[in-house]
């Protein structure tokens, strides 16, 4: 971990600034993916302003009957706050299929979208990847390279990381937006697309967030009801990232939405996939993996997403 | 001048430690610090507190678990200048051999445990899991997120799965679990 | 003491102590989180210096340039030591990768420097300062094409015609199997402390299972005499192996220490455990089994490969093969490949927990081909007699018994036989069982117990790993000694003290209590001396003999001391000691996703006397923990194109977290092997972990109709056979 210079900020406005005078600084919430990525050096940052103390660690209701999550509320008060598990079902079980208890008792909302990929090669920092050293070539893409866990669509020539988040996940079902503020005190909200970027040939720039521009919240839309579920498969009982997951919004008549984790460099979902459900399966997989370029090691995962659907569409 | 060499400029002349005051089990402590210094090796290193294990420094083993203002975290992933004026406890909070808490006297009376490094972290996640139970925190096992949570086998075990036990004690360590459930029942 | 003949009746069979439960007497301390690991040793050492390994990035070639300027200039660093700054350490007998110096390059992460400074976070951030240049030469990494290539592997052993039997055998499999390369992954990182300070007597607090071999080794690697080392590891937080030998956290914390002239202390950061330390080998094997129709095995023949850096031994899988099942023709042969991997060595049951993880889903295969319940087909091919030597007969084995009494535990009978068929909602559910047998080795084993200030002083370099040594030693001497266990204090893992079989291969519990046993009757001895009496009784704390009745800590004078070595004789050699089991497991395998979750498992183990039934059930219960790991999650992915373990961490790589273990069971049988030790006791260490794997396989199969051959059995591996949807 290289030295760094820290401070407190008092809100986010100011954090914002703070940040955009200080080049190549970074906020630090819950530290639980910035502080495993410093002591790799994979992150340097010469400069931390924390966070913790800005306030936004609230759940408040929004005018059009949604709710507003401040970017610092916890893993842990988030999947546990009765409004989400009676309301976004799908979120609160996304959240707590993620990590250990100890660590979505740190996890900060803003921390966990931002949290970056578990790529094996991005991890090790001797090795080329184009993610951490834009340009030093793609490790995973080698032959004999261990890809068994990375991505099988939305990837690029130059990187095929995908993201980790669960959380993410439900929040894209739920057509969450993430609301900013900038550090000339503008806000803004995008979309799950809209914020995480395709890697293409940069796949170093992961979202859109501008120079010193600090996430303030996850708004949700009203409740959509329906039935609501998150299957995360993975090798172990618990504690391990998703080879593939699936969140799932059912309706009464059938019409519905997917979206899929463990696969892509965002949570991954499409319009004319969700309008497929009612076709099953098969039907919504052949649009939302339409186009996918797995490795051999990591195909299994088409077939693995659908089952899994499948699994969650089964009445059993 | 690239970015990078102005990072390291800024690294050279800015202000890189900090006081911070830590209170550990009750006892304030003013340290200055290297800011990269985690709270694990500020417990560790600097305040020799050894109780709380270092497996991974990583998030992944859950060896070095402590509690902040009564939340279970892991030590190894905060920086111990974020922690001015917390309250924090390690497994020599929570009891020593004079004075076991009941857990880890059920830990002794099960057998929760071999070579014991996994053992503080265990403890301290084990004493959670019964009050976040408690407190009425779902987890991924919970059948009705909306309905009561059942102090079942099921519960317990996957709150317990962010510590690794490589000696494989988990059998023993929800039989320890359970003993203390019940005598609080 | 020599052992030279079968114990008969001793006063362990009327023990007051020993077989009974007793806790853990080291419990207080580990709960409590005080007892010392070696890192930790703020109690013995001050003002040291912390030490951060630097790891080659290539995995074979040479170092062509090491610039640390940077890194000598940063803040708070005290030396750096290069492997271009010394020639390569000698190489012990016990380590096949070089430990550190020299520009040769031999496998990934292999330590290239040591930054020493006065904090770990400044230690750490220096070596990333340092600059390598490397000259990169082409590595062989790749297990299955090494199969593909290899012709001719040795022959170890063949009895009989194999040949001839599987031409007329009447029922017979052939089939090829891999397994997975395995991290030890302990909870403690290899870690050490050296004050090596005047560059002559060296003192190492360290993680360690042998301390005995340690010191040897690092005699040899830091050419030093072995009068002039102190080694102290009292406690090992985890070793399976993996701490056997002398690795670089303590070279380099050494080095250190006589570079800068202060205590360094060094613990390897967890990547390095994958790569820098070593692992259990992966293998690939292939095993054909002939059988009559009435499922009598008339032929084995068992081939297996696994990786090795060059001189190593690799993972020997077919050792197994030559003793645990009758059948007269026999053919094992095993090939230890170069390869360009960290190094491969022993780990938990090196050998039979990778050769049964195979030999029992095959031993499935054929009883199913046969149409005989696995079970019986077990018992049909039981043998009391080594099958390659025929006249070596087992000491005690009673793997029948143990087959016989987890069926009835386990509810065996009532399981489903038509694989596939048994549904639960999305899961779908089946049982198996696989045999387990490990050698029951014994090593001398010495040790001393002092008569002191109203206590006995047990002192040996025996090592405890969380095997509970501190609590079987002190059962050993209060039975012995006639005293209770609060009067005995075990000092371990020190070498000032007698030499101690150590801690490995399932020999260790075994082997010391016997030791500790020989040095007690020293001391009896020393005591009749002292108070001139013939073979005095020990009991109830006194002294007996005639009319004579003595407190044994009334005993007068100067400190009394017993010390002995107890050797183990050749009669061992004309019997075969083994430890048998058998495991049931129940799994549930979701029809849709294939993730397969355990629900319960049964171990019946035939290990002799229990010297302690709750410390030995931990012990199984944790091998059994480490078998359904590498059923289901273990493996280190190797990457081929760089030739290294890529998911070297423990998020990468999945050891059982709580949620995978459901209900586990132990039964002991009652069994006494004389022919052991004289305490009638073997291992049961390593027992646990051997077979477990294929009995979750084995109910794989069960509960879905699908065969799978390769470890870990994840679900990739069989996502296009589930069910369709
Ligand atoms: C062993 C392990 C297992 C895990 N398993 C899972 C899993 O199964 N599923 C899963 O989803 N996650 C998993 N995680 C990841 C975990 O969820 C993330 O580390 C966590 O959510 C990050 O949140 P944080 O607050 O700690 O972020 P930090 O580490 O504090 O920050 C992460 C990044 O976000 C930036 N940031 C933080 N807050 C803001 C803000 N308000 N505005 C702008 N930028 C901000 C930081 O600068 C940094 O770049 C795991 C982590 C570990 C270590
Ligand atoms: S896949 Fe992406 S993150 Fe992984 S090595 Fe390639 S560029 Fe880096
Ligand atoms: S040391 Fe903190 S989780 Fe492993
Ligand atoms: S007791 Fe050894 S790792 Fe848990």
């Amino acid at each position: 971990m290289k030295a760094f210079s820290f401070e407190r900020a008092i809100d986010a406005a100011q954090a914002a600034k703070r940040a955009f005078e200080m080049p190549g600084s970074k906020f630090i919430a819950g530290g639980t993916n910035l502080l495993d990525l410093m002591k790799h050096e994979i992150e340097v940052p010469p400069h931390l302003i924390d966070v913790t103390h800005i306030g936004l660690d609230e759940i408040t209701a929004t005018d059009d009957g949604g709710l507003r999550i401040g970017a610092l509320v916890s893993n842990t008060a988030l999947g546990a706050d009765e409004r989400i598990r009676r309301d976004y079902p799908v979120l609160s079980r996304a959240l707590f299929a993620g990590a250990s208890s100890q660590l979505r008792n740190k996890a900060s909302t803003g921390g966990n979208l931002l949290q970056r990929t578990r790529c094996p090669y991005f991890f090790d920092p001797k090795m080329p990847c184009n993610k951490r050293e834009p340009g030093a070539g793609c490790a995973a893409l080698d032959e004999g390279a261990d890809t068994r866990q990375l991505g099988v669509i939305g990837t690029s020539d130059h990187c095929i990381a995908t993201h980790p988040s669960d959380m993410a996940v439900a929040l894209r079902v739920l057509d969450a937006e993430v609301e900013t503020i900038d550090p000339e005190g503008r806000t803004r909200r995008l979309t799950l697309d809209e914020f995480y970027l395709l890697p293409d040939d940069t796949p170093e720039v992961e979202n859109a967030l501008s120079p010193g521009e600090i996430i303030t919240a996850v708004v949700l839309p009203a409740p959509v009801g329906g039935t609501q579920r998150y299957f995360k498969v993975r090798d172990r009982a618990s504690y391990a990232f998703a080879l593939v997951s699936v969140a799932l919004i059912e309706q009464e008549n059938g019409e519905g939405r997917v979206a899929l984790g463990g696969v892509a460099p965002r949570p991954w979902r499409r319009d004319d996939a969700d309008a497929e459900l009612a076709n099953g399966a098969t039907a919504v997989m052949a649009k939302l993996l339409d186009g996918a370029r797995p490795t051999p090691d990591n195909a299994y995962k088409l077939v693995l997403a659908e089952r899994t659907l499948a699994a969650l569409l089964a009445k059993e | 001048m690239t970015s990078t060499t102005t990072f390291e400029k800024h690294r050279e002349s800015a202000q890189t430690r900090s006081s911070v005051a830590l209170t550990i089990n009750g006892q304030r402590h003013e340290l200055t610090l290297d800011n990269r210094t985690t709270l694990l090796d500020a417990l560790r290193e600097h305040l020799n507190l050894t109780g709380s294990k270092k497996g991974c420094d990583h998030g992944q083993c859950g060896a070095c678990t402590v509690f902040i203002d009564g939340q279970r975290v892991n030590a190894c992933l905060t920086l111990a200048v974020m922690h001015q004026d917390d309250e924090i406890t390690t497994i020599e909070g929570v009891g020593g051999v004079e004075h076991l808490d009941p857990m880890q006297q059920a830990f002794i009376d099960h057998d929760a445990f071999q070579c014991g490094y996994c053992t503080p972290g265990q403890i301290c996640s084990a004493k959670a899991t019964l009050e976040e139970i408690r407190a009425g925190i779902p987890s991924h096992v919970t059948k009705e997120l909306t309905g009561p949570i059942e102090l079942s086998d099921e519960e317990i075990r996957e709150r317990m799965s962010g510590n690794l036990c490589r000696c494989g004690a988990y059998a023993n360590i929800l039989e320890a679990i359970r003993q203390v459930a019940k005598e609080r029942a | 003491m020599d052992f030279n003949q079968s114990a008969d009746e001793n006063l362990f069979d009327r023990a007051r102590i020993i077989g009974k439960p007793h806790k853990r007497i080291d419990g207080a301390l580990k709960v409590t989180g005080t007892a010392p690991y070696a890192y930790e040793r703020n109690d013995v050492v001050e003002n040291h210096l912390v030490g951060y390994p630097l790891g080659a990035s290539i995995a074979k070639g040479r170092i062509t340039r090491m610039d640390a300027a940077a890194a000598r200039n940063a803040e708070g660093v005290a030396a750096v030591i290069t492997a271009l700054d010394i020639d390569e350490l000698p190489r012990a007998d016990s380590n096949v990768a070089k430990l550190f110096g020299g520009d040769l390059v031999e496998h990934y992460h292999q330590a290239i420097a040591v930054v020493v400074a006065e904090t770990l976070e400044q230690a750490r951030a220096a070596t990333s300062l340092i600059e390598v240049e490397y000259e990169e030469t082409p590595g062989e990494f790749d297990l299955d094409d090494a199969w593909k290539r290899l012709q001719d592997r040795d022959v170890i052993n063949e009895v009989g015609d194999v040949d001839a039997a599987f031409e007329r055998a009447e029922v017979s499999i052939d089939e090829i199997y891999h397994t997975a390369s395995q991290s030890h992954a302990m909870m403690e990182p290899h870690a050490s402390i050296a004050d090596w300070c005047d560059g002559k007597h060296l003192t190492l607090w360290t993680s360690n299972q042998m301390i005995a071999w340690s010191k040897k080794a690092l005699a040899t690697t830091l050419e030093l005499d072995e009068a002039d080392i102190r080694l102290e590891s009292p406690f090992v937080g985890g070793g399976f192996g993996g701490k056997l030998w002398l690795r670089a956290d303590a070279v380099l914390a050494a080095l250190g220490s006589r570079e800068t002239g202060r205590p360094v202390k060094v613990a390897l950061p967890r990547p390095f455990i994958f790569n820098n330390a070593t692992h259990r080998s992966g293998t690939v094997q292939r095993l054909r089994i002939a059988a009559n129709k009435d499922g009598r095995i008339t032929a084995f023949d068992h081939s297996a490969i696994s990786h090795t850096l060059p001189g190593g031994s690799g993972e020997d899988a077919v050792n197994q093969t030559r003793c645990f099942y009758a059948g007269e023709n026999r053919r094992v042969a095993h090939h230890a490949i170069d390869m360009n991997l960290p190094e491969a060595a022993d780990m938990r049951a090196p050998g039979e927990a990778s050769g049964l993880a195979v030999l029992e889903i095959a031993m499935d295969e054929m009883a199913e081909k046969l149409g005989l319940d696995p079970v019986e087909f077990r018992i049909l091919n039981d043998t009391q007699v080594n099958p390659e030597e025929p006249h070596k007969r087992y000491s005690d084995r009673h793997f029948v018994e143990c087959l016989q009494k987890g069926s009835e535990a386990f509810g065996w009978r009532e399981r489903n036989k038509v694989p596939g068929s048994r549904r639960e909602g999305q899961w779908l559910i089946g049982q198996g069982v696989a045999g387990a047998y490990r050698g029951a080795i014994t090593m001398d084993s010495g040790a001393r117990v002092r008569l002191s200030q109203g206590k006995l002083v047990v002192e040996t370099d025996m090592t405890d790993i969380g095997t509970g040594s501190y609590t079987i030693i002190a059962q050993t001497v209060a039975e012995t000694m006639g005293v209770t266990m609060d009067e005995v204090e075990v000092r371990l893992g020190n070498s000032a003290y007698p030499v101690s079989s150590g801690s490995g291969g399932q020999f260790g519990a075994a082997s010391s209590t016997a030791g500790v046993y020989a040095a007690c009757l020293a001391l009896q001895e020393e005591i009749g001396k002292r108070l001139s009496i013939e073979s005095p009784r020990f009991e109830n704390g006194r002294v007996v003999s005639g009319d004579q009745d003595l407190g044994l800590f009334e005993i007068e004078g100067e400190e009394l001391v017993g010390e002995d070595t107890l050797h183990f004789g050749d009669f061992q050699d004309e019997i075969e000691l083994g430890t048998f089991g058998a495991h049931f497991v129940e799994v549930a395998v979701n029809a849709y996703t294939g993730e397969t979750r355990l629900r319960r498992m049964l171990s019946v183990c035939d290990a002799g006397r229990i010297l302690n039934p709750i410390t030995a059930r931990s012990q199984v219960l944790g091998g059994m923990v480490m078998s359904i790991g590498a059923a289901l999650s273990e493996s280190l992915s190797i990457d081929t194109a760089r030739g290294f373990f890529a998911n070297h961490d423990l998020a990468g790589y999945e050891i059982a977290v709580h949620a995978d273990i459901p209900e586990q069971e132990v039964i002991f049988l009652d069994t006494l092997d004389g022919a052991s030790t004289p305490l009638k006791a073997k291992g049961v260490g390593e027992l646990g972990i051997c077979g477990g794997a294929a009995a979750v396989a084995n109910a794989m199969y069960n509960a879905t109709g699908i065969r799978l051959r390769d470890y870990p059995l994840t679900l990739d591996r069989m996502l296009d056979r589930l069910p369709a949807i």
